[in-house]
C-alpha cells in the first residue's frame, strides 16, 4: 500500500517536473506580449496591447508575415499540385523502375539536407540570378519538400479504391476528367495534409531564405525575427516577443486544425 | 519519410483510370525536373566543389580553380574541423540519443494508459515546443538563458549563472531536447500500445518492479522501435541548423556544430570550396546512417 501511495508521489512528481521544462518557456512567450515592460522573468502580464501597436508600426514587421505567407503558401501550392500528379502516376501506372525511384526518393529526401546542400544552392541561385528572388526560392523549397510529399501521397493513394476510377472509365469519362472529378475528391484529405505539412515546414525554414534573399523588403518573419535580436544594442523585447507569438499564431492554428480534423498522424520525415 | 506503421503493400491494377505510359510520364515529370534541378543536382555538385578552391570573393569567385583533394587534406589537419565534428558528436549524443529518446520514452511510458486531460495537455505542450517556429523559440531561450535577468536562473536560483556564455554546447543541447523530444513521444506512444498487456500483467503478478517490467518486458518489445528513432533523429540532430539562431557557433567556436561550422566557414569566412568539402563529408555520413535506416525499418516491415 505504501509502495503505492510512493509510486504516486513519484509519478505526479515527475510530471510535474516534466510539465514545468516544457511549460515556462511557453509560458513566457505567451505572457511577455501582453506586459507592458518585460523583463526575462515570467510576471504576469497587465494585457496591454501597445506592444501590437508597435508592430503595425514597425517599418519591416507586418511585410515580412505577408512575406513568409507568400514563400508558403506558394511552395505549398506548387508542393501539392506536382506531388499529387506525380504519386498518382506513380501509385497507378506500372512504371519500370518504380520501386528503385521510390527508394531513391525516400533517400534524397533524408540526406539531402541544406546543411549538405547550402553550398550549391548558393551558388546555383547566383548563376541562376536567383538571390533574392522568391520565385526562385519557392522552387528551391518545392524541389526539397517534394520526395517526401510523393511518398506521403503515393502511400495515401495507393489505399484508396480504383473501382471508381475504373467505373468512370466505363461510362467513358476521360484520364483528365476521372483525376479532376473523381480522384481529387477521394483523396482531397491527403492533399490537405500535404499543404499544411509545407506550409508549416516553409514557416520554420530559416537557412534557406537567410542564404538566398539579403533584401530586408523580401525577408520572411524568421529571418527578420533572427536579424531584429542579434543586431546590436539592447534587444527589444516587447516587440520581439509580440513578433515571435504573432509568427507562431498560424503554426498552432494549423496544428489544431489538422489534429481537430484528420487525428494527428505523423510521418517521419514530417521536418527538414 | 518512413511510416511509423507498416500496411501490406497495395496491389497495383494496372492503369485504373487508362492514363497510359506517356501520361504518366508528363504527370511524373515537372515534379521530377525540380527534384533533379534543386535536389539531386546540388548533392552532386556540392562533390565537385569540395574539390575546388571556390571562394566567395577574389579570383577563385568567378574562375574556381580544380584542386583535388586539397581541402580534404586541409580538414584534417585543421583543429577547426575535429573541433566541430567532437562538438557534433556532443550534440548528437547529449539531445538526440540522451534527451530525446529518455525524455520522449519517460513522457509516453508515464502517460501510456491514461485518457483524458492531463494526457492531453501534456502532450499539447511537448508538440507545440516541436511546432513552434525555429527563430522564434530561439530567440525565447535566449531570453530564458540570460544570466542575469533569465528566468531559469531565477527558477533555478542560481542567479548569474553564464549559460550561453561559458555553456554554450549545454544549452543548445538542452534547447535541442526541449524543442524535439515529440517525435519521440509520439513514437513510443504508438510503440507501448503494441506490447501485449497480458505480458505486462504476468509480470505484475510475479512480482517484477516498474524497472524489471521494463527491462524484460517492455524494452524487448519495442527495440526495433528504439534503434530506428535513434537513428532518424540523429540524423535530424546531426544536420540541424537551428544552433546558429541560438549561439551562431560561439561564443569563440565552442558551440559550431559541423551544421554552423559549413555556414561559418563558407558564407562568413568567404571559404566556399572548404564549406563544400565539409558539406560532402556531412552528405557521406548522411548517405550511411540513412541506408541502414532504411534496411533496419524494411525488416521491421
Amino acid at each position: 500500500m505504501t509502495r503505492h501511495i510512493v509510486g504516486r508521489i513519484g509519478f505526479y512528481t515527475l510530471i510535474a517536473v516534466l510539465m514545468a521544462f516544457f511549460t515556462v518557456p511557453l509560458l513566457w512567450l505567451a505572457a511577455a506580449p501582453f506586459t507592458s515592460d518585460p523583463t526575462y522573468e515570467v510576471s504576469l502580464p497587465d494585457f496591454t496591447f501597445t506592444n501590437f501597436q508597435a508592430i503595425l508600426e514597425h517599418p519591416y514587421a507586418l511585410g515580412s508575415l505577408y512575406n513568409s505567407l507568400l514563400l508558403a503558401v506558394g511552395t505549398a501550392v506548387l508542393v501539392v499540385l506536382l506531388a499529387a500528379l506525380a504519386a498518382y502516376a506513380l501509385s497507378r501506372v506500372r512504371i519500370p523502375g518504380r520501386d528503385a525511384l521510390l527508394y531513391a526518393l525516400l533517400l534524397l529526401s533524408s540526406i539531402i539536407t541544406g546543411t549538405a546542400a547550402m553550398v550549391p544552392l548558393f551558388q546555383l541561385a547566383v548563376e541562376l540570378n536567383l538571390i533574392d528572388s522568391q520565385l526562385g526560392l519557392i522552387l528551391i523549397l518545392t524541389g526539397g519538400l517534394l520526395p517526401a510529399a510523393i511518398f506521403m501521397l503515393k502511400d495515401f493513394m495507393d489505399s484508396t479504391p480504383k473501382s471508381y476510377e475504373e467505373s468512370a472509365r466505363v461510362f467513358g469519362a476521360s484520364p483528365l476528367q476521372i483525376v479532376g472529378h473523381v480522384v481529387v475528391p477521394l483523396v482531397r484529405p491527403g492533399l490537405a495534409t500535404i499543404g499544411v505539412w509545407a506550409i508549416a515546414n516553409v514557416w520554420g525554414n530559416f537557412l534557406m531564405p537567410y542564404l538566398l534573399l539579403s533584401d530586408i523588403e523580401k525577408q520572411p518573419g524568421a529571418v527578420i525575427m533572427f536579424t531584429l535580436y542579434t543586431e546590436g544594442g539592447q534587444a527589444n523585447l516587447p516587440l520581439l516577443s509580440t513578433f515571435g507569438l504573432l509568427y507562431s499564431v498560424p503554426v498552432v492554428l494549423m496544428y489544431l486544425f489538422v489534429s481537430k480534423k484528420y487525428g494527428f498522424r505523423f510521418h517521419g520525415g514530417i521536418k527538414r | 519519410m518512413a511510416r511509423a506503421t507498416s500496411r501490406p503493400r497495395a496491389r497495383y491494377s494496372a492503369d485504373a483510370a487508362g492514363l497510359g505510359a506517356p501520361r504518366a510520364a508528363a504527370f511524373i515529370a515537372p515534379a521530377m525536373a525540380l527534384i533533379a534541378v534543386f535536389l539531386v543536382f546540388p548533392a552532386l555538385w556540392v562533390i565537385y566543389l569540395g574539390l575546388t578552391n571556390y571562394r566567395l570573393t577574389g579570383a577563385a569567385a568567378a574562375e574556381p580553380q580544380f584542386v583535388g583533394l586539397d581541402n580534404f587534406v586541409k580538414a584534417v589537419a585543421d583543429g577547426g574541423f575535429w573541433n566541430s565534428a567532437w562538438l557534433t558528436v556532443q550534440f548528437v549524443l547529449g539531445s538526440a540519443v540522451i534527451g530525446q529518446v529518455v525524455l520522449g520514452f519517460t513522457i509516453a511510458w508515464l502517460l501510456r494508459d491514461r485518457q483524458g486531460p492531463l494526457k492531453r495537455v501534456v502532450e499539447g505542450l511537448v508538440i507545440l515546443a516541436w511546432i513552434l517556429p525555429g527563430a522564434v523559440v530561439s530567440f525565447l531561450w535566449i531570453a530564458l538563458l540570460d544570466r542575469d535577468g533569465g528566468t531559469l536562473n531565477a527558477l533555478l536560483g542560481i542567479p548569474g549563472f553564464p549559460w550561453l556564455l561559458d555553456h554554450p554546447m549545454l544549452s543548445i543541447i538542452i534547447f535541442n531536447t526541449w524543442r524535439g523530444t515529440a517525435f519521440s513521444m509520439m513514437l513510443y506512444g504508438a510503440a507501448l500500445g503494441n506490447v501485449p498487456p497480458s505480458h505486462l500483467e504476468s509480470a505484475r503478478l510475479a512480482g517484477a518492479s516498474g524497472w524489471q517490467q521494463l527491462r524484460d518486458v517492455v524494452f524487448p518489445h519495442i527495440r526495433g522501435h528504439i534503434l530506428t528513432n535513434l537513428l532518424l533523429i540523429s540524423l535530424w540532430t546531426f544536420n540541424d541548423f537551428t544552433p546558429f539562431l541560438l549561439t551562431a557557433g560561439g561564443p569563440d567556436h565552442k558551440s559550431e556544430v559541423l551544421a554552423v561550422h559549413v555556414y561559418n566557414v563558407a558564407l562568413r569566412g568567404g571559404e566556399l570550396g572548404f564549406g563544400a568539402a565539409v558539406s560532402t563529408i556531412i552528405l557521406l555520413i548522411n548517405l550511411v546512417v540513412a541506408v541502414f535506416y532504411l534496411r533496419l525499418l524494411r525488416r521491421r516491415s
